[in-house]
């Protein structure tokens, strides 16, 4: 069972390749069994080996399979070994059945369009390097797939490459990602040179040993990796590419920019834990932009009229709520939070796809509304999902993972009840923002009318998150509220015991849980009878354009190079040379000018030369 | 006749040179300019002789003598190529031949 583990990533990346290869010759048909059918197999094999590895007390059976040896530079010697404990098997479960439900949603979905098999292709190939992300052993090989799923993540973004927009959104979303990847490939060759070795729990136990907590070097290791974590999470200061991500096709955003590639960053901090806990000043502003992520996303997504810009804001500001949770060294918590939030934002994106389908790829929601008596079914799923985002409490899983972010916020300390207080405002803002957009789209007067029917492709996946974001709370509840602890229990051979089990105060608790109740009354209250009064003020400007953080970097970087680019548009250092060349020439030209051919000249340079010669001659 | 002052003498050379330069430089008919390089190469006699005069030796005579057989044997290259471009370009004028331009 246990070299099996292998096929998980291997079956994607097979399917990706003969889709590339073979993508006319199987027909439409064909490209749907191998494309949806290769993500099943890998779901279902994850699941077998979740099975056979946990164990009583939902503890995981941590092991390794080594591959084969990648290289071998002196010492340096990496491994293309994958390991499986709590913290990867979540992930790869999350990812295989996720990524199997939208594959499923996407075969319906993209009916009719000419890339279907080179949509698929790629699909694939993102849940091969997701996997090969999470499973890797080493950072390293942990790179290729984060490096992978850029890759995909620009291919799938620029999928309709007609409308030059898109193209222009998938090269913004690749660069500035890349600017968080160079920081990540910075901490790894410093881990690299300080240890040599990648290997992450030989890196994790030199760091321990060698390290003392709060110095210099575990702190900039710790920037350097957080650096590409805010990259790919799009997280300030990089978080802009991700609203413009959703130029790509609604599958995508909700596989990629919501469910899967986004959380990397969380991913990888939580993966490299201990090396965190030896740099409390990168944790603390971890934290920090954690918080402002959330509370300056989740304003933007107030104003929004484009429904997939609303879930993109909203997608940034929860992972903002797992930085702020990874922040205050609530591990669990926010591997927690990524879970259910990949079951409740998958969710929203397919029902907005849904939507989005039936109305003739229409994205405004000022141009929808009263959509709740032609798709009921959709309205239904929608409300769960925007239930769950809000944290309505007891019934949905985004409450109780959001209570464990809050609960570990208020449990560390000083610094953390700040964070508490932010997380408390991000609450309220979401349920304000989530139930606005469900009460303009399905609510109020219809103003166009839907065509055609949500077929069973479309409808399974959508019940099944739909039950997934109900149901997933189970997986850890509070001491007060039953203390189930099913995802402390995997986590608890990566993290350790979690320290503040038990430790929730009832205050923190109910009051954290008012505030999404407060927040859909005020959203039922201006948005209730649909858009008539949506309140529109010179501060609305700038929350729609994501706080200008475009246009300050257009400002800043983009425009001082384009600047530096026109100076230099006919190259400085070359002109040295062109001048040589210029010279020769005129030289040339002259020259040629006294070759006229006619003898009467030639004889009158002659007696010139003479008689300057002479001149000489004589007068010195 | 009376002894001719050298320096007279001098003079006149240069004075024929000079005519014979702007003859060659202003005429455009080639065989005036011909012409004009003979009167250049007698004012060069000249002087070769009144040097020989100045300082009583012989060599200046002997200099003309040679400067005499050159002008000769120049004349009858440069007639003969003149002919040569004649019977090519029934012209004389020596600007319309610049076929040699760099």
């Amino acid at each position: 069972m246990q070299q099996l583990l292998a096929l998980v990533p291997a079956l994607p990346l097979l399917a990706a390749v003969l889709l590339m290869l073979a993508a006319t010759r199987i027909g439409t048909n064909g490209v749907r069994i191998l494309g949806v059918g290769s993500v099943a197999l890998s779901a279902l094999l994850a699941c077998r080996i979740a099975v056979a590895q946990i164990g009583a007390g939902w503890a995981v059976q941590p092991f390794d399979v080594t591959l084969w040896h990648w290289m071998r530079i002196g010492d340096f010697a990496p491994d293309v070994t994958l390991h499986l404990d709590g913290l990867s098997l979540v992930m790869m479960l999350v990812i295989t059945v996720i990524g199997f439900l939208i594959h499923l949603y996407a075969s319906a979905y993209l009916d009719g369009d000419p890339g279907y098999a080179r949509f698929f292709a790629c699909m694939n190939l993102f849940v091969a390097a997701m996997l090969t992300l999470v499973l890797a052993n080493d950072l390293l090989l942990l790179y290729v797939g984060w490096e992978g799923v850029g890759l995909c993540s620009y291919l799938l973004i620029g999928f309709w490459y007609d409308d030059p927009a898109n193209g222009r959104a998938a090269r913004k979303a690749f660069i500035v990602t890349r600017v968080g990847d160079t920081a990540l490939i910075s901490g790894l060759f410093l881990l690299a040179t300080s240890f040599g070795t990648l290997s992450i729990p030989s890196l994790m136990q030199h760091a321990t040993t060698s390290w003392p907590i709060g110095t210099a070097m575990p702190t900039l290791a710790a920037f350097l990796l957080l650096g590409g974590a805010l990259g790919k999470s799009a997280q300030l200061p990089l978080q802009t590419w991700l609203v413009d991500a959703m130029a790509g096709p609604t599958p995508v955003s909700a596989l990629i920019h919501a469910a899967t590639m986004v959380t990397a960053g969380v991913y990888l901090i939580a993966r490299t834990h201990v090396l965190f806990a030896l740099a409390p000043d990168a944790l603390l502003v971890t934290g920090l932009i954690g918080a402002a992520t959330l509370l300056l996303s989740g304003a933007s997504a107030l104003v929004q009229t484009d429904i997939k810009r609303v879930l993109a804001y909203s997608t940034i500001s929860q992972i903002g709520y797992m930085f702020l949770a990874l922040g205050v060294g609530a591990w669990d918590a926010a591997i927690f939070h990524l879970v259910t939030h990949a079951f409740f934002k998958a969710l929203l994106f397919l029902a907005a796809g849904a939507v989005i389908l039936r109305m003739h790829h229409e994205q405004d929601i000022t141009r929808m509304g009263g959509l709740r008596t032609a798709m009921p079914g959709v309205f239904v799923v929608f409300a769960i999902g925007s239930a769950s985002l809000a944290a309505l409490p007891l019934v949905t899983a985004g409450f109780y993972s959001k209570e464990a972010i809050l609960g570990g916020a208020w449990d560390s300390g000083p610094s953390g009840r700040l964070l508490w207080c932010a997380g408390v405002v991000g609450a309220f803002l979401t349920a304000l923002y989530i139930f606005r957009l469900l009460f303009i789209v399905f609510l109020g007067e219809q103003h166009r009318h839907p065509h055609g029917v949500t077929g069973w492709r479309i409808g399974v996946p959508l019940g099944v998150l739909a039950i997934l974001a109900v149901v997933g709370g189970g997986l850890q509840t509070p001491a007060l509220l039953g203390g189930i602890a099913i995802m402390p229990g995997i986590l608890g051979g990566v993290f350790g015991s979690a320290s503040h089990e038990g430790a929730l105060a009832l205050l923190p608790l109910v009051l954290a849980s008012l505030v999404p109740l407060a927040g859909i009354a005020l959203a039922w209250r201006w948005y209730g009878g649909g858009l008539a009064s949506r309140f529109e003020t010179q501060f609305t400007g700038l929350l729609l354009r994501g706080w200008d953080f475009d246009r300050a970097y257009d400002r800043m970087i983009v425009q001082p190079l384009m600047w530096l680019v026109r100076v230099n548009h006919h190259d400085i250092v070359d002109s040295f040379y062109e001048g040589l060349g210029k010279l020769a020439q005129r030289t040339h030209a002259g020259l040629s000018l006294s070759e006229n051919g006619r003898v009467r000249w030639y004889a009158g340079w002659l007696a010139a030369g003479s008689v300057a010669a002479l001149a000489i001659a004589v007068l010195s | 006749m009376g002894a001719v002052a050298p320096a007279n003498a001098i003079l006149l050379a240069a004075i024929l040179f000079g005519l014979g330069l702007a003859g060659v430089l202003i005429r455009r008919n080639l065989i005036f300019m011909l012409m004009s390089i003979e009167v250049m190469l007698n004012a060069t006699g000249l002087a070769f002789v009144a040097g020989g005069a100045r300082w009583g030796q012989a060599d200046g005579q002997v200099m003309f003598l040679l400067v005499l057989t050159l002008a000769a044997a120049e004349i009858s290259v440069g007639l003969a190529l003149i002919l040569l471009l004649q019977t090519r370009r029934p012209t004389l004028d020596s600007d319309v031949g610049n076929r040699l331009k760099g």
